[in-house]
């Protein structure tokens, strides 16, 4: 153990944990760089908590290893392992000041009073609250709240810091500004941090890396970049980011693409999405983002023609304004909608009712083979 | 809301009736208390005068309640009893409420109505019921091993024991609501901060169990002074006060000396009651 | 993971101890003692047997199931007395009263539930006698013409009795309301409700767990109350824990007594039983709330 070098900070080998007959974690592999921030995202109910509770030591897996630093924690109760949490709902003690709060920890540790007191201080004007150490739990705002909660378990300079959803509880203001000042704490503490959650907004703006988790296994792991634009799963396709989605069934394919036409009857050409081997004939799954799609009007169809594979006419049933998001949906002549992101510019815009013909690259069309054809 | 849909005389009516209604809670406590400064040996109209010799005197015929040897020896067995039971019933309340809360077995709500059930059961079945097995046993140990159990006899053992049998219930009740509040995520947060088990339950548990662990204190305190019923079949020698009030009534009548005792008891209750409240008041604070 | 669990089973087992010791040695076993001591007869000195004797011995004796009766219906009006008058007072404290007032209304209103029955009845005593301070303002004002008794009546026992329990009526009222939404009252009446339907069809149901619990601690504590009656009601006050006094301590005829005793028991238990039955309410919702 003493020479594999812990290039890890924690690593998971075939991690699985069952409640009775249900399993709730399936065999997870993986293994987290030291330094980094690293999201778990999934749905409510995919074991995303039970994995994070056996890291923990809340739980005790039913099979699998788990390795801190290169070193197995296995049977090393919670309050010894060098692994810190920041609870959903932060748990910090209301019958104990900020001060007390931070200082716990180290008194658990039996660390003497004037470096506890130097340690917390320390730790205060890192998270750039100097002052608040006197103050109540209660009278601190929810920003601050989140701050104390990670301070609390950064004092004691953990190997790992676990984040369970703690920004679920803000408003949406305050959500928006903690993701990038978690970051930054991250950065200034330079600790791997774990953060599960369900919001992939979070997970994609924060990470170095994400784990996509869905019904107890990890789809896929990578960074935001490559979940987004190269999903190696139907279900990371459609849960990261927006996506317009046709079942369909494939009539030509190659190595690199080929044609599908869809259970609504259109037909347009794709390219396999990563890792993806599609045949002639298989039962396949096509998500293109509305970003990809561009919408012009039928009249100056073109000047699009150059620039994608796919076209497909159809009528606006409206408009979504949302400023620098706004989306049109546009039915199609099967009656579909589908979603297409537009530049609104307050001048001769697209409104409902127009003609319109819808444009994109087969380069931008993900498709997977569905898995009871495979 | 009820009322501001009528007309404002039937409002005016409903508040004379409130009004009414705290006159006549009132009044008994105020001639209880007040008649203590009548400077007359009757606790009676008319009035005489004032004067504080029902509490202070130290001679015949106005014994003033201080000097009063067996009011003051009732006065301090009823606190002997009222502090045994107020600390075994907050105890056994305390493991009652982690019991209930936290537990998971057979039968769990069975067992939960059988702890409400001595709040149900009058007082005086309470206390023949104990005196009868407590006096079985003890007659069979006499008879049978010639063991004298003196402690089985009626005493102070057995008051508290009775009185412990029902205030145990309300304690439970107070601590147990207080503890279902309690977010058990504070407790993996500790135990993730490293602390043990035990430092666990007294660093963050049971501070947030103290305030309701003093107020059921208290009003086990209080219950137990005043008990009655129950302490009645269960008395030995060392009477607590309210038995000794209850003699001195049924054997010498009302002498204004019960009236300084009513005062002084309804004052040190009251000071009490509203320390329970102050400290109830503040666990919501937090 | 074995340690684990055996921690939680020990943690478990000290946990029940002291819950089944007090239940074991302080309710159950004792009354185990008192049912078989009430089957018990002394046919000699010193030598018993088992019979039915105590209870036919109430049976053939018209005062002591009279006295019950009396003790039960008494009760029964006490606790009737205690919600007309209370309901109102809790209602204005849960929701007339501004929220200031509240608190204050509400704390008044535990005032007299920290003082002991004794000093509560021995205050009735002083208002209520001939000598008494109602009788001697009552000649003063020249309403009557000579000192008059108030006290050993029913009823004299009978306020005496809605005093010392009316505030375990007023307490759980006050917590039920308090917990209802104003904006039912008032869709109540947005429906067109007038303010007897909205107290029928919505007050008093949703204040019914409330009020269960208050009826009975109210005739629980009625019914086994033992000074009110005694102190207020005089020699011939009659009532059932009396004689349940008198066969112990007076008579020492404790297998009487316990028999007596059972029988004050059974009577509480079918009524609160009975009260739980036909107003679909259960213990653990009503009393073990408040």
């Amino acid at each position: 153990m003493k020479h594999t070098s812990p290039a890890y900070d924690l690593e998971c080998l075939d991690l699985a944990k069952s409640f009775g007959g249900i399993r709730a974690v399936k065999g997870v592999s993986f293994e987290i760089p030291s330094g980094s921030f690293f999201s778990i995202l999934g749905p409510s109910g995919c074991g995303k908590t039970t994995l994070m509770r056996m890291i923990a030591g809340f739980e005790e897996p039913t099979s699998g290893d788990i390795k801190i630093k290169g070193r197995s924690v296995l049977g090393v109760p919670p309050n010894r392992r060098n692994v810190k949490m920041v609870f959903q709902h932060l748990a910090l003690f209301p019958m104990m000041n900020v001060y007390e709060n931070i200082a716990y920890g180290l008194r658990c540790a039996g660390v003497n009073n004037a470096e506890i007191k130097r340690k917390v201080q320390d730790v205060l004007e890192r998270i750039a609250l100097p002052d608040v150490g006197e103050r109540e739990i209660h009278q601190l705002s929810g920003g601050q709240k989140q701050r104390i909660a990670i301070a609390r378990c950064m004092v004691l300079d953990p190997d790992v810091l676990l984040l369970d959803e703690p920004l679920g509880a803000l408003d949406l203001k305050l959500r928006e500004a903690m993701k990038i000042e978690l970051k930054l704490l991250q950065h200034q503490f330079n600790t791997t941090f774990i953060y599960i959650t369900h919001d992939q907004s979070e997970a994609l703006v924060m990470s170095d890396n994400v784990a996509i988790m869905n019904q107890g296994l990890f789809e896929q792991i990578g960074t935001p970049q490559e979940l987004y634009h190269h999903p190696k799963t139907a279900f990371v396709a459609g849960f990261v980011g927006d996506s317009n989605r046709w079942s369909g069934t494939v009539k030509s394919a190659d190595a690199t693409g080929g044609m599908v036409e869809t259970d609504q009857g259109l037909s347009m050409s794709f390219s396999a999405g990563s890792g993806q081997t599609i045949r002639d004939g298989d039962k396949v799954d096509i998500f293109v983002r509305p970003e990809f799609i561009r919408t012009v009007r039928a009249a100056e169809t073109d000047q699009a023609a150059a620039d994608g594979d796919n076209q497909m006419s159809g009528v606006i049933d409206s408009l979504l304004f949302n400023g620098a998001n706004s989306r049109v949906l546009v039915r199609t002549g099967s009656g579909e909608l589908i979603e297409s992101d537009v530049t609104v510019t307050g001048n001769n815009d697209l409104k409902p009712g127009e003609d319109v013909r819808l444009v994109w690259s087969s380069r931008q069309a993900m498709c997977f083979a569905r898995p009871e054809s495979a | 809301m009820l009322a501001q849909k009528k007309s404002s005389p039937f409002l005016m009516g409903y508040r004379l009736y409130v009004v009414a209604f705290f006159i006549f809670l009132a009044a008994p406590l105020i001639s209880a208390g007040a008649f203590a400064f009548n400077d007359s040996l009757f606790p009676a109209l008319p009035w005489q005068g004032f004067t504080l010799d029902w509490f202070f005197s130290d001679t015949e015929p106005k014994l003033g309640m201080f000097h009063d040897r067996r009011l003051l020896q009732g006065l301090y067995y009823s606190f002997v009893i009222a502090i045994f039971v107020a600390m075994l019933s907050v105890f056994v309340g305390t493991t009652n409420a982690f019991l209930f809360v936290r537990g998971e077995f057979p039968g769990k709500n069975f067992f939960y109505i059988l702890m409400v059930v001595p709040l149900v059961i009058p007082g005086v079945i309470l206390g023949i019921s104990i005196l009868v097995l407590a006096s079985d046993t003890a007659n069979y140990m006499e008879n049978r091993f010639d063991l004298e159990l003196e402690f089985l006899r009626p005493g102070l053992l057995l008051v508290v024991f009775g009185q412990f049998s029902f205030i145990t219930t309300i304690t439970s009740l107070v601590i147990t609501a207080r503890l279902k509040k309690f977010d058990a995520t504070m407790e993996e947060a500790a135990f993730n901060l490293g602390a043990s088990r035990v430092r666990v339950l007294r660093t963050v548990t049971l501070p947030f169990l103290r305030p309701a662990m003093i107020a059921a204190g208290i009003v086990a305190f209080l219950v137990s002074f005043e008990n009655f019923n129950t302490t009645l079949f269960l008395v030995g020698s060392e009477a607590p006060l309210t038995i000794t009030m209850y003699d001195r009534m049924a054997k010498v009548g009302s002498t204004p000396v019960l009236n300084a005792v009513s005062f002084v008891l309804m004052v040190g209750s009251g000071l009490l009651a509203l320390l329970s409240i102050a400290i109830q008041r503040d666990k919501t604070s937090q | 993971m074995m340690q684990n669990k055996d921690i939680k089973r020990l943690s478990l087992i000290l946990l029940f101890s002291p819950f089944a010791l007090w239940i074991l040695l302080l309710i159950i076993l004792p009354h185990i003692g008192m049912v078989l001591l009430s089957f018990r007869e002394k046919v000699a000195p010193r030598v018993y047997e088992y019979s039915f004797a105590n209870y036919l011995d109430f049976i053939n004796e018209p005062i002591y199931w009279n006295t019950l009766l009396r003790t039960g219906s008494m009760s029964l009006l006490v606790t009737a007395l205690a919600l007309l008058i209370g309901f109102p007072i809790a209602y204005y404290i849960a929701k007339i009263a501004g929220p200031r007032a509240r608190g204050g209304l509400f704390l008044l209103c535990l005032i007299p539930l920290w003082v002991s029955d004794l000093i509560r009845s021995f205050g009735w005593i002083l208002l209520l006698r001939e000598t008494g301070v109602i009788s001697n303002f009552l000649l003063w004002t020249g309403l009557i013409g000579e000192p008059v008794e108030f006290l050993y009546n029913d009823i004299a026992v009978i306020i005496g009795l809605v005093y010392t329990v009316i505030l375990f009526m007023i307490v759980p009222l006050v917590s039920t309301l308090d917990g209802m939404d104003n904006s039912m009252i008032e869709a109540g009446y947005n429906l067109g409700g007038n303010g007897f339907t909205v107290l029928r069809r919505i007050i008093i149901p949703y204040a019914m767990p409330g009020i269960v619990a208050g009826c009975i601690v109210t005739f629980m504590l009625t019914a086994g109350s033992y000074l009110t009656p005694v102190l207020l009601g005089g020699k011939n006050s009659s009532w059932f824990t009396e004689q349940i006094y008198n066969q112990f301590i007076t008579r020492f005829n404790w297998e009487g007594g316990a028999a007596f005793g059972m029988l004050l028991l059974l009577f509480t238990s079918v009524v609160i039983w009975l009260g739980l039955k036909l107003s679909g309410q259960t213990l653990a919702n009503t009393v073990a709330k408040s």
